[in-house]
């Protein structure tokens, strides 16, 4: 199985995610932004963490320009799966394949540290290995985490279980980091085939290394 | 001709720098301060003479990148 991970200028997290991705079994293919197109057999698209363009004007607002972006839209489109994670999720935001945006944390403060998460949703194939309600152990590293939507959109994602994940405390009440709206961590589109977080579960594949909660977060896309 | 483009949050989305550079002018003792909002002002120099023109040109520039509108609002002003 063939994982696609997306590198702007800027971007860091491309070999940490390749390296989850092949422990796990996958075979990985890097792609630069300047590529028209996406390797045919991709499985799985990822557009990986890190501060693609340094972050100039807002987060991933200048990467949604890349020519790959156009491929990129065009898989999503027609069922591909794809997962931002991050700033990867910042960029697919900005690009429209996902509702809502990503502003800066309420604190102001670049947040980096273990946090834990609520599954909301599992009847998607990103989190099909867990369970609703489970608390999982994932990394959260980021300066604009702070996701909003308005009211109409909130209520919308719910109707449509497109909530995946929220910031929670270890037993599954809401703690918030960086003042999203309802706490989110992560959402998916309605078609449930593109994915975005801020949190790393690539960061979390090794319990000697913190937590490897990652795995079965992972582990779902290969799955299927 | 230049366009003055300034951005900032929604009404109704929270502006934490806002927020913060309140309090510090609180504790500076500025009182009469009610609200702050902080955002971004982007300066273009334009080839374009005829302001219409320019104005449905800079539009488009805020919509598809200046600003990101689910979050912000822009206002432009052309000198």
């Amino acid at each position: 199985m063939k994982v696609t991970i997306l590198q702007f200028p800027g971007t860091n997290c491309e070999y940490d995610t390749q390296h989850a991705f092949e422990e796990l079994g996958a075979t990985t293919e890097i792609v630069w932004h300047k590529s028209e197109t996406i390797p045919a057999d991709t499985k799985l698209l990822v557009v990986a963490g890190g501060f693609s363009y340094g972050d100039y004007l807002r987060s991933g607002a200048i990467a949604k320009f890349s020519p790959v972006m156009k491929a990129v839209a065009e898989y999503a489109n027609n069922g591909g799966k794809v997962l931002g994670i991050c700033n990867g999720f910042q960029v697919l935001t900005e690009a429209g394949l996902l509702p809502g945006a990503l502003k800066r944390n309420d604190g102001l403060h670049f947040i980096s540290k273990h946090h834990t998460l609520k599954v909301e949703n599992n009847d998607n194939i990103f989190l099909e290995k867990l369970n609703k309600g489970d608390v999982v152990n994932i990394p959260i590293a980021h300066h604009d985490g702070n996701y909003f939507i308005d009211p109409d959109g909130l209520k919308e994602l719910y109707a449509n279980n497109q909530v995946l994940l929220t910031y929670s405390d270890e037993e599954g009440s809401v703690q918030n980091p960086n003042g999203s709206v309802d706490s989110i961590a992560g959402v998916c589109n309605k078609n449930k085939n593109v994915f975005g977080l801020m949190p790393h579960p690539e960061r979390a594949m090794e319990a000697i290394l913190g937590s490897d909660d990652g795995v079965k977060m992972l582990e779902g896309f290969l799955a299927s | 001709m230049t366009a003055i483009v300034n951005v900032s949050l929604k009404a109704g989305v929270l502006d934490s720098q806002g927020k913060a550079v309140h309090h510090a002018l609180d504790s500076l003792h500025f009182s009469g301060v009610e609200d702050v909002r902080v955002g971004k002002q982007i300066v273009l120099k334009l080839t374009e003479t005829d302001k219409e023109k320019a104005m449905v040109e800079v539009t488009k520039m805020c919509e598809e990148i200046l600003a990101n509108t689910v979050i912000e609002d822009y206002k432009i002003e052309l000198i």
